[in-house]
């Protein structure tokens, strides 16, 4: 797919690395990947993969010691990764949103939700007490509070979780940001309200221009939501893609591994498949392909050199059974570990 | 909230009912009393009449209804050392201790909370290391030295502060105060000082370890993410949840503060309760000491029920949940 001449979001080479006792933890590794205005882009991969910290890192809230070791961001063609802390600060929920995963720990408990909200818009925008509470008013009307004139006085232990969420995303939207970091925004919820919360986001997102960058490890949220999705591998993109073809025509086994993964309705006699082993640890990310331990289709060129992201079909991967030199040999597990 | 109040009232009245329990066994038990106020010649007939006239020889549980109802109205009868009623020489103590107290718990939280805060948002910067071995020191060094040291370095080598005493006293109807004179207020600072540190430690590093926990929750991280700044983060989100804990601990100290004035009293000759109590116990002066001991309860009963009240001000939780009893989460 080949991104508009504008991109809004350019995350180029990125690089977090976590310096520690026993040397430096690579945990995104030269992560590159644009969002179009507007657009919904998913970003997948198991517990550990770096799409967390990715995300982090793109708001300028890495924790330390986690630190933006290399690469860039560029935020409407302007870079922003190194922009001093008060600067970011004016950027994030104004121009880039962001939600956590918990909402029941996202909102301070001792504040209402409508002095929470309007806080954050008196914050980026030049509007009165009386003008930021009607927006407050309106935004959470939008996001579905019922009662929200009664709502708006009330505290956070007041609300339940998916309630919550709607908040959470009320806050989140409340500057008019160009792009909203939501970070397993419907992990921590029911899964009859996980549904609503993506829909409402998604409608929302479509209604103000907004892109969102979803991450998730929930396959299915991204099928139903994102319009490119993005596979983490070990701080790596493994495949990325217009959603539909990395659904239908995975190129990376490792993707293909992650949708035999999903429960399908329709096809009750096939038996879920699962990825064998785990994913490796950050200090012992083995030499070329970090997925070669697992993968099932590995040759020997696999242990040996890096794959790049490379075009595979409507996709591009980082696998060489997409490059003209193959896999190599195919060696056996037991082979590799000899 | 009403019930919650009332609630709080009663066992309140049970913990006082309790303390009296034991300044009355103090009155009975500790020596006989007429023994204490009778002189050597008295004959025993005399001693025995006078029994019979104080109610001593009345069942023990009548004769504490009789304590009891007379405490409510603040009598303790004559002190045995003074042979003055004990409420009015409380009375003309009270205020010395009370001012006292004041001016060491408002030093502890001022001069605590910030440093607090200050070492929890910034936990790795020399300042924050340098206060938290400063209060290492306050923490394990016993209030006597303190006071003691003080008066050496300002009294006695400076000379810039007196080393005893309340300096001179405005009488506001019955209320001595310190506060209205130059040499007042000069001689409360040493004192406050010494009786504040120690609390000022406990308040330093109770703040700081809540600022560390509260800075590192989802909701400080959601208010960067939301782009509010620091000044709103620090003091508008992280402060106010450390809040709880610390009024808990600070009022539970002011109690503490009034009761243990004794050494800092001691040492500086401040002539408050404290003072009264140490000379009471030489002369085992015991109306003196079961008054002291039931006024000292009902002062941490009463602002443990103004902590309780104040939870309610700083936690939006609590109001709704009074009723409920659980917490809806």
């Amino acid at each position: 797919m080949n991104a508009p001449a504008a991109p809004l979001l350019q995350v180029r080479n990125l690089r977090v690395e976590f310096p520690t006792r026993r040397g430096t933890l690579l945990a995104v590794d030269d992560v590159s990947f644009d969002i179009a205005p507007g657009e919904v882009l998913g970003v997948v991969g198991e517990s550990g993969a770096g799409k967390s910290l990715t995300g982090n890192a793109i708001i300028g809230l890495l924790e330390p010691p986690g630190r933006i070791a290399a690469g860039q961001v560029l935020l409407e063609g302007e870079r922003i990764d190194n922009l001093p802390y008060e600067r970011m600060r004016r950027i994030r929920g104004a121009k880039i949103g962001a939600i956590f995963q918990d909402p029941l720990t996202s909102l301070n408990p001792l504040y209402t939700v409508g002095r929470q909200i309007v806080e954050t818009i008196q914050t980026h925008l030049p509007l009165s007490a009386q003008a930021a509470r009607e927006r407050a008013l309106d935004l959470l009307k939008q996001v579905g509070i019922p009662a929200a004139e009664q709502r708006i006085d009330h505290y956070p232990h007041q609300f339940s979780g998916g309630m919550r969420q709607r908040v959470v995303i009320a806050l989140a939207l409340c500057a008019g940001p160009r792009l909203i970091v939501a970070d397993e925004p419907t992990t921590a919820l029911d899964v009859s309200i996980q549904a609503q919360i993506i829909a409402l986001l998604k409608r929302l997102c479509r209604e103000h221009g907004t892109a969102v960058m979803l991450v998730t490890h929930d396959m299915g949220v991204i099928a139903e939501t994102a319009d490119r999705v993005a596979v983490m591998y070990a701080g790596r993109i493994a495949e990325i893609g217009p959603v539909r073809d990395v659904i239908k025509s995975a190129a990376h086994p490792y993707t293909r591994g992650l949708m035999g993964s999903i429960p399908s309705m329709g096809v009750r006699s096939a038996r879920l498949v699962q990825i064998d082993g785990a994913m490796p640890r950050l200090t012992e990310i083995p030499r070329g392909c970090a997925f070669n331990a697992r993968c099932t289709e590995a040759g020997e060129r696999c242990f040996r050199e890096r794959p790049e992201l490379m075009a595979a079909g409507a996709t591009r991967a980082a696998c060489w059974r997409h490059d003209t030199g193959g896999v190599g040999a195919v060696r056996t597990k037991e082979a590799a570990h000899a | 909230m009403l019930a919650f109040i009332l609630r709080r009232l009663l066992q309140s009245i049970a913990v006082l009912l309790t303390v009296g329990i034991v300044a009355f066994f103090l009155f009975r038990y500790v020596g006989d009393p007429i023994n204490a106020m009778v002189g050597q010649d008295t004959s025993m007939e005399e001693r025995a009449e006078l029994r019979e006239k104080l109610g001593l020889n009345d069942p023990a549980p009548l004769q504490f209804v009789r304590f009891i109802g007379n405490a409510a109205q603040g009598k303790f009868g004559l002190s045995y050392r003074t042979s003055e009623p004990v409420g009015r020489l409380i009375v003309e103590r009270l205020p010395a201790t009370l001012e006292l107290a004041l001016c060491a718990a408002i030093f502890a939280m001022v001069v605590g909370v910030p440093m607090g805060v200050y070492s929890g948002l910034y936990p790795r910067h020399w300042i924050s290391r340098v206060m938290q071995a400063v209060s290492l020191i306050g923490v394990s060094l016993p209030t006597f030295l303190i006071g003691i040291l003080l008066i050496l370095v300002f009294a006695v080598m400076l000379r810039l502060l007196p080393s005893f005493g309340r300096g001179d006293t405005v009488a506001l109807g019955g209320w001595t105060t310190n506060f209205l004179t130059v040499k007042g207020l000069q001689a409360l600072i040493l004192p406050s000082i010494t009786l504040g540190l120690f609390q000022l430690t406990l308040i330093m590093r109770l703040v700081r370890s809540e600022m560390l926990e509260v800075m590192r929750t989802d909701y400080i991280k959601f208010a960067r993410a939301r782009g509010l700044s620091d000044r709103a983060i620090n003091f508008g989100h992280a402060l106010k949840n450390t809040l709880v804990p610390v009024i808990t601990i600070a009022g539970l100290q002011l109690g503490a503060i009034i009761a243990f004035a004794i050494v800092t009293e001691t040492v500086f000759a401040w002539p408050g309760m404290g003072q009264l109590f140490i000379q009471s116990v030489q002369f085992a002066d015991i109306p003196v000491m079961a008054a002291y001991l039931l006024l000292i309860a009902f002062l941490f009963v009463a602002i443990n029920l103004v902590v309780d009240l104040l939870y309610f001000a700083v936690d939006p939780r609590l109001r709704s949940n009074v009723g409920a009893g659980k917490g809806a989460h």
